[in-house]
């Protein structure tokens, strides 16, 4: 599958990734040839094959419902790049 | 024999007999750090004040006796995508330059509960997405072997501390091949385990159904000794299997009479260098003569196991790096206007190329009217590769393969053209979609004195078998430790 410039700055908008002008350039022509080759699964008939997500045979792992602290100890704000009042800080979102 | 050369094992011996001191160990590989890191630059972090203060406090247990964890006094390297509480956790990568864990990963708090010493956290690609380490945001690694040449990647700090004896060992991670193919080129043991075997809990994530953690040693008894620690069930990973934990050091026998050994056709194939392919057959004939019999096998959808892997893993990985938003901890540009900008800025301003490259394909995938295009295809293939293995192990016990095409390549000869890049992983990445075990081991130089591996395929859950084949071969090749001048 090729893909042009537009596709490749609506994909950059969904991923919230600002690209420069020069990888728009290079990422339409490498994501092409990239998605280029995986078309070759194309080549086999998976019809009716349930797909895996994951390689174990999975139940669901269930635990009591406790509140505990955990390994982290109490959530922290320590890496936070941003803070006021123990809150994260981010930008204006409404005016 | 200097101090830093020494394996777990043997080191093990010394400290128990006092033969030496864990400082004295300590403080010798620092200076062999301070000594070859400006020709190699495996670690991005080192830890030197606390590593001889957690020496001396092994020492100090050691002078008492009895009751000693296995790993007590034991230096190790950490590969930096491992949450290490109030050490610096950067997965190579701008967006976590500063990033300090509030916690240990699971597999950190089980070396530190039996007494390992921590030197420092190694370099590898920017959120292990590489194979060649040169997408560091913080510098390239250079193969211990030579220096011109790529350790691998994209546990290449790992791989190469090891071989260059800046640490006893260290840990890595595999998602496609990052702890075998670095293991591989820098002529070290490297073991994948089976997907659930060891709690992923405190491991940045990368691709999170294939991603797992595994030792990289200088011989398979030290894999086998790392792996009893790390290995087991853990209550902050629900995809980590509580099965018991063998002691695996007992599966350590050298012999593999009437052992059967599959060897898949379609990895003998077209592109393999030729030294490598004769290094392997050698390594084939050395378990034959051992009474094991060689079989070749077909493992059919080998040739899509790479369109299958990088549409998986990038799709995870574009979702797992959705995180990175500069909210709540790692990098915020300080241009933003608006809360959408400072996203977009963030993610801009804080990953390297090949990260927003898999991000993008990612995004792509599994964006609406593409997602059964290739997502969910790539997922129904996976399925074949399990039955692909499931098949071959009914007529053998083990498979031996390349772990690489070839053996390392220069540094900056992939780096321009992704796909020959991701070409170097074709012969590990099935590994990891089919979840089995996986272990890389040296057998042999190529004419440019660049190391060769190959790679021992198990069931799953196998890995005393894998390990057992593995050490059986290590004892019998007469190759001893391969060790580069440096």
């Amino acid at each position: 599958m090729k893909i042009d410039r537009k596709e490749v700055e609506h994909v950059a908008r969904l991923a919230r990734l600002e690209l420069g002008e020069e990888e728009i350039e290079k990422f339409t022509h490498q994501l092409s040839a990239t998605l280029e080759y995986m078309d070759k699964l194309n080549e086999l008939d998976t019809t009716g094959i349930e797909p895996t997500s994951h390689i174990l045979e999975f139940t669901n792992v269930f635990k009591e419902d406790q509140v505990k602290v955990g390994p982290w100890g109490h959530v922290t704000l320590s890496n936070a790049p941003a803070q006021e009042q123990s809150h994260y800080k981010v930008p204006k979102i409404i005016e | 024999m200097e101090l830093y050369q020494l394996t777990i094992h043997e080191l093990q011996g010394l400290l128990r007999k006092k033969s030496v001191s864990s400082e004295e160990v300590t403080k010798a590989l620092l200076q062999r750090i301070e000594q070859v890191e400006n020709k190699i630059h495996a670690y991005i972090t080192l830890t030197p004040e606390a590593a001889i203060e957690q020496a001396r406090a092994a020492d100090r247990l050691l002078a008492k006796g009895d009751h000693l964890p296995p790993l007590l006094g034991i230096p190790l390297a950490i590969k930096d995508v491992l949450c290490t509480k109030g050490i610096k956790t950067t997965c190579a990568s701008r967006v976590l330059a500063n990033y300090i864990p509030p916690y240990d990963a699971a597999v950190i708090g089980r070396l530190r509960d039996n007494g390992a010493i921590f030197l420092g956290k190694t370099n590898m690609d920017e959120f292990a997405m590489g194979s060649s380490t040169e997408n560091s945001a913080f510098g390239v690694t250079h193969n211990p072997w030579n220096p011109e040449y790529v350790p691998g990647g994209s546990s290449g700090g790992s791989a190469a501390a090891v071989a260059a004896d800046e640490c006893m060992a260290a840990l890595g991670s595999d998602t496609g091949g990052s702890i075998r193919q670095p293991a591989s080129h820098c002529g070290i043991v490297g073991l994948k385990p089976t997907y659930g075997r060891v709690s992923r809990f405190g491991l940045v994530a990368y691709a999170s159904s294939l991603d797992q953690i595994g030792p990289m040693t200088k011989d398979v008894t030290d894999t086998a000794i790392l792996l009893n620690i790390i290995a087991g069930k853990d209550p902050f990973d629900s995809t980590c299997v509580d099965l018991p934990v063998p002691d695996y050091t007992q599966a350590l026998v050298p012999e593999v009479k009437g052992l059967r050994i599959g060897v898949p056709r379609e990895y003998f194939i077209e592109g393999i260098d030729p030294e490598v392919e004769d290094k392997i057959r050698q390594a084939l004939k050395i378990y034959e003569d051992l009474g094991a019999t060689c079989l070749e096998v077909s493992l059919p959808h080998t040739p899509y196991a790479l369109a299958t892997y990088y549409i998986i893993a990038t799709a995870e990985a574009s979702s797992n790096l959705a995180r990175y938003d500069g909210v709540k901890y790692g990098y915020r540009t300080p241009k933003a206007q608006g809360l959408l900008d400072m996203y977009q800025k963030t993610r801009k301003e804080g990953f390297g190329p090949e990260v927003k490259r898999r991000i993008m394909l990612g995004t792509y995938t599994l964006s609406a009217g593409y997602y059964e295009a290739y997502y969910r295809k790539a997922q129904q293939v996976r399925t074949l590769f399990r039955q692909d293995f499931k098949d071959a192990f009914e007529k053998c016990d083990v498979l031996v393969t390349p772990t690489s095409p070839t053996p390392a390549f220069k540094i900056g000869e992939k780096i321009e053209d992704p796909l020959q890049m991701y070409l170097s992983d074709i012969f590990t990445i099935s590994i990891n979609l089919g979840g089995i075990p996986a272990i890389s081991l040296p057998c042999g130089l190529s004419k440019d004195n660049l190391p060769i591996g190959f790679q021992i395929l198990g069931m799953p859950f196998a890995e005393e078998t894998v390990l057992r084949t593995a050490y059986a071969y290590e004892q019998h090749s007469g190759l001893g430790r391969l060790r580069p001048m440096l």
